[in-house]
């Protein structure tokens, strides 16, 4: 005989209901809100909504001198200054065909790496945070991040917006004490790293949150334009210092790591792995360190000839590019930032959907994202 | 190094597929008309030696007497890259065709154009403003905001 209280469960229904989470909450890195649609635990469809932190720098940008654009340029990624302003410089000088000293190319290498290293700092232990590790790895993170923290102090006077690139090499050459400085830390680095690995690379409960979930396809990686970790986590090698080498980096040898399946675990890996990279880079770049100028004569206000140049670099987030236009006067007729991380968004969806809430929030915080470049 | 394909040499091959689709080419980039900006996109995605697969970047400039959309192209597999214009005149209800279609990619891009140059994009999913608020005046970045 059939039983009736079966029957009842049966006939009830369930809707899906939507959640808000953000825009002011610990696991959105900044202000930002997804607007998730919720069956039960399970996440149906999932909207990025943001553009709380829109300062318009675009349009700002516009009405500055081509110098006076660095310092805006600062607060687009702002756990990664020096990239943004080396992209711009970039950007500029090859608007302008402005050459660099030999020594400010290498001095922007060592600088573009270690930001690298303190970024992909930021975005492992943020991650692991999400995970579960409530602040003890991120402290761990910022243990180091802080002695590279120190060194760009020592050469610009700031903790995280630097303003230190200028157009055509730097404002000033780094300080005695920088280059000891540094070889100190390029000594401790590895042990450091080697510590994250023993603590963390087998770890279960990071496997058990991290492995197979929030997968991305190689082809939809393409086809969202992702870059950066994100895309060679998905197993697509591309690294635009390998494949569209700018500044001197055709001249260091270096690895470009990927991922294998794309999940969360391989864009935690492909961080580890890069940050060992950047410090071969940096080490090659302190032994063939030449002395001499670090800038070349550059007018006092630039003024380009009328065109346009794209110029990108790969940030530490993906492919950070810098679209002027130039109407021959002293300021950007247009200047539009293609922001790796805005674009990385784009995947969240295709990641997310099928997953729990819980997953949700460590897919999020594995593609790393910046509000201030997003919104910009 | 990524190569950048001449834009004329590719207007050629667009000229002899779609007549009359190319306004203007240069070694640096190609013009072609909106009507045919679908028609060209999909040739150059499609097309076995071009296969450009990744759309790098879109973006709008504001020439008061027309609007310029950029698409930076560039191809994974070939490693190269190539500058596709297209020109909207006019200043009210402009829109162009969406490529959400071919390269999801353009999904924020296109709605940034949208929100902040009033450019609107026809088949894109979710054409709303990005960063600034519904009922939002105006569109910031052309040049005759705020004047």
């Amino acid at each position: 005989m059939r039983d009736t209280r079966y029957a009842r469960i049966m006939v009830l229904k369930t809707e899906p209901f939507i959640l808000n989470i953000g825009p002011v909450h610990p696991s959105t890195h900044g202000v930002f809100r997804m607007r998730t649609t919720l069956d039960g635990e399970v996440v149906v469809d999932v909207e990025p909504v943001f553009g709380y932190l829109h300062r318009g720098i675009e349009k700002l940008a516009e009405e500055r001198t081509y110098t006076g654009v660095i310092p805006l340029t600062d607060r687009l990624d702002y756990v990664a200054s020096m990239s943004n302003n080396l992209a711009y410089c970039l950007a500029v000088e090859k608007l302008a065909g402005i050459s660099v000293p030999e020594r400010a190319e290498y001095l922007r290498v060592i600088l573009a790496e270690l930001q690298r290293i303190a970024s992909h700092l930021i975005a492992v232990g943020a991650f692991l945070n999400d995970c579960g590790a409530f602040f003890t790895p991120f402290l761990y993170m910022f243990r180091e991040r802080e002695k590279i923290v120190d060194l760009f102090e020592m050469v610009s006077g700031q903790r995280l917006l630097y303003n230190y690139m200028r157009i055509g090499g730097f404002n000033q050459d780094v300080p005695d004490e920088f280059l000891p400085a540094l070889d100190k830390l390029l000594a401790q680095m590895p042990r450091f790293i080697e510590e994250y690995e023993r603590l963390l690379k087998e770890n279960e409960i990071l496997l058990a949150r991290a492995k197979g979930v929030g997968i991305l396809p190689k082809e939809v990686a393409i086809n969202i334009s992702a870059s950066g970790p994100v895309l060679r986590a998905s197993g697509v090698k591309w690294d635009i210092r390998k494949k569209d080498p700018y500044s001197i980096y055709d001249r260091f040898d270096f690895d470009i790591p990927t991922g294998e399946v794309g999940d969360c675990y391989d864009r935690y890996r492909v961080r580890v792995e890069e940050m060992r990279q950047s410090l071969r880079i940096i080490n090659q770049a302190r032994r063939q360190l030449p002395a001499g100028e670090v800038k070349s004569e550059v007018p006092h206000l630039v003024r380009p000839p009328a065109g346009e140049a794209y110029a990108h670099i790969e940030a530490p987030k993906g492919e950070l590019g810098f679209h002027l236009v130039s109407d021959n006067s002293i300021a950007p007729y247009r200047c539009h930032i293609r922001a790796p991380s805005l674009l990385n968004l784009t995947a969240l969806r295709d990641m997310a959907i099928g997953w729990k809430v819980a997953d949700l929030i460590i897919i999020f915080g594995s593609i790393d994202i910046v509000m201030g470049e997003i919104d910009r | 190094m990524t190569v950048a394909l001449s834009g004329k040499e590719i207007a050629t091959k667009i000229e002899e597929r779609f007549p009359g689709s190319v306004v203007k080419s240069s070694p640096d980039s190609l013009v072609v008309k909106s009507e045919f900006l679908l028609d060209v996109a999909t040739f150059l995605k499609t097309t076995p030696d071009l296969d450009f697969d990744y759309l790098t970047a879109i973006t709008a400039i504001d020439y008061y007497d027309r609007f310029e959309v950029v698409y930076q192209l560039t191809s994974i597999k070939h490693n190269h890259s190539l500058m596709v214009k297209t020109h909207c005149y006019g200043r009210d209800n402009l829109s162009l065709p969406s490529v959400v279609g071919l390269w999801r990619g353009a999904d924020f891009q296109e709605r940034e154009i949208y929100d902040l140059m009033g450019i609107s994009f026809d088949g894109h999913p979710n054409m709303k403003r990005i960063v600034l608020w519904e009922g939002f005046e105006g569109h910031p970045l052309r040049k005759d905001y705020g004047t």
